[in-house]
């Protein structure tokens, strides 16, 4: 996957569960188009409107805490959110969201930067987040090079499945 | 080393680990359930293996849509079934098991000093029995199908050290909020939470099961106790064999990252209100609350000690008019015992329903939804936004005893003001 990410954002404040950025009432749906019509209905019934030409979300503290329903990435992602930036996250959805493929990065003092609607650019290899709109700069820690190959590769199962045949 | 280090350098291979390190741990034992197997169960496939590195070591329970409330939710236990037949795994199905987190321990398939991982968040329960036992998600669990292994961050420790004893209506669940409450929803995010001190080594399997069934409700990667003579009476008989438990205690010299004392002598019962777990108060301070759903149950307090004490509470009085009131054995086991101890017809003769075990409203996708502006007082886990049914209800957390007492009067109260009445 492409690992520079361009696109406006949208902000959410501290504390975002699964519960409702998928709510269990949706958790027999398979298809991950059809989740993705309830991505953060918990909150915003009109996100998947919103998010659906392409949008970076920006959270506060432990984003995705709660359950550990793939579903709630699952339902981001194709939800067109291409990347979730947040001061800090909750470690099971941290996990899922890299080994969907859906880049996850956590970035000290982001909330206060952004408002919705900020165009941001973020180098996901690099560490290097950019809100455009404001002229902020942000560096963070990179991730370790094995998440940055799972990410690269689009998720675990491809880069397993690349890796298992290199066997 | 502290326990959990001590497992995680076993399960790696290695003398000693660190916090902060990544280490490569083999599995003992991974559990699936019908929300999150099914899609393990596609990407195992788009992985391309066929068949699971080690079929005594993964088991499927169906448990959170039982039975099939649905065409859809019958569809994902058709995959879970079919998948267990194709590799020969232990599956729990219907009327067979319960929630999986109390089928795990019941039916032997957690054992001190192992690495257990499941896709479920509330997997860290069984660190009550000195496992290292952590929620993962449903691709995570297909690539340990694959391997066997996973890439664990050896976490740092917070010891929470519990001294007193309980007063009367007031229980490791009251406990457990209180703790959450002072320590924030993450405020023990990547960490491991170790309960200990001389509340915990006194109290049942039951009450360990609660804490560490909740610390994920902090953020931890997992809840841990050292196993002692109350974990071996519990599992001999159960698993097939018990490790020395001696090599699962905390060294001396073990090192945490803060320790957190914890007095529970003097505290009343507690309650989380919405929409936060730690937004957590004495009960006795939360004014007037007007319920419309009581719910007595789930993974947290579904087990029969819950049940016996919300049978105390309840017997020979009746749920509130206008209240309904829902209860949910754990397990097979424990519903069978609820039975045969009489606490289902206590139960039935207060108006309240009982319902085959399962996860039920907790978390809102089977039965005991909520509408909107309705108010359910709540034996389980989250009180998020939506949690139960309607984004526009509220849930609100406490014990077994809390919620039987708000059951009978119709508001959320106080169980010693209960039996002050009576």
């Amino acid at each position: 996957m492409n690992m520079k990410i361009k696109g406006p954002a949208i902000k959410f404040g501290n504390n975002i569960d699964t519960d409702v950025i998928l709510p269990g009432q949706y958790m027999t749906l398979v298809d991950p188009y059809e989740l993705a019509k309830h991505a953060l209905s918990g909150l915003d019934l009109a996100f998947p409107e919103k998010a659906k030409k392409g949008v970076i979300v920006v959270g506060g503290k432990n984003f995705g805490c709660g359950s550990s329903r793939e579903q709630a990435p699952l339902a981001l992602k194709y939800a067109c959110v291409k990347c979730v930036l947040a001061e800090s996250f909750a470690r099971i959805f941290f996990r899922n969201a890299i080994n969907i493929g859906l880049p996850v990065i956590e970035c000290k003092g982001i909330s206060a930067a952004v408002e919705t609607g900020d165009e941001l650019f973020v180098d996901v290899e690099a560490g290097k987040i950019e809100n455009i709109s404001k002229g902020k700069k942000f560096e963070v820690d990179k991730l370790p090079p094995f998440i940055i190959e799972i990410l690269a590769d689009g998720g675990l199962i491809e880069n397993l499945r690349r890796r298992l045949n290199k066997k | 080393m502290n326990i959990t280090e001590k497992i995680l350098a076993k399960a790696s291979g290695k003398k000693i680990v660190y916090p902060g390190e990544i280490v490569d741990a083999s599995v003992d034992m991974i559990m699936v359930h019908d929300l999150t197997g099914p899609l393990a169960v596609e990407a195992f496939k788009k992985i391309g293996a066929q068949k699971i590195w080690d079929n005594q070591k993964a088991v499927v329970i169906l448990d959170h849509q039982v039975p099939a409330e649905s065409v859809k939710a019958a569809e994902l236990h058709k995959v879970m079934r079919q998948f267990a037949k194709d590799q020969k795994l232990r599956i729990y199905d219907v009327g067979r098991g319960g929630i999986c987190h109390q089928v795990m321990p019941e039916k032997g398939h957690v054992v001190p000093g192992t690495v257990i991982v499941g896709a479920d968040s509330h997997t860290c329960t069984y660190g009550a029995f000195g496992a290292f036992a952590t929620g993962i998600g449903s691709t995570e669990a297909a690539a340990i199908f694959a391997t066997g292994k996973i890439w664990l961050k050896v976490p740092e420790a917070i010891k929470m050290n519990v001294t007193g004893e309980f007063k009367k209506y007031v229980t490791p669940k009251d406990l457990i909020l209180s703790i959450i409450g002072r320590m924030g929803v993450d405020g023990a995010t990547y960490k491991s939470t170790e309960f200990a001190g001389p509340t915990i080594k006194s109290m049942s399997v039951a009450g360990r099961m609660t804490l560490c069934n909740m610390a994920v409700e902090m953020g931890a990667k997992n809840g841990i106790i050292e196993p002692d003579e109350t974990t071996r009476r519990f599992l001999e008989g159960r698993v097939k064999a018990l490790p020395n438990f001696e090599t699962l205690q905390s060294d001396e010299d073990a090192v945490y990252e803060r320790t957190v004392e914890f007095d529970v002598s003097k505290m009343e019962p507690q309650i989380a209100c919405p929409t936060s777990v730690d937004n957590v108060k004495p009960v006795s301070e939360v004014g007037n609350v007007p319920i419309e759903q009581a719910f007595i149950g789930s993974c947290t307090n579904g087990r029969i000690e819950d049940l016996r004490l919300a049978a105390q509470v309840l017997k020979g009085k009746q749920v509130k008019d206008n209240v309904r009131a829902l209860v949910i054995p754990a397990s097979q086991e424990v519903y069978k015992q609820a039975l045969n101890e009489g606490l289902l017809e206590i139960f039935t003769d207060a108006g309240a329903i009982v319902c085959g075990s399962a996860c039920g409203p907790c978390l809102g996708g089977h039965i005991g939804l909520l509408a909107a502006d309705e108010i359910c007082v709540s034996t389980s886990n989250r009180n998020f936004i939506g949690r139960m049914g309607s984004t526009k209800a509220s849930v609100y957390l406490a014990s077994p005893a809390t919620v039987a007492a708000s059951a009978v009067i119709g508001k959320i109260t106080d169980p010693r003001k209960l039996e002050a009445k009576a």
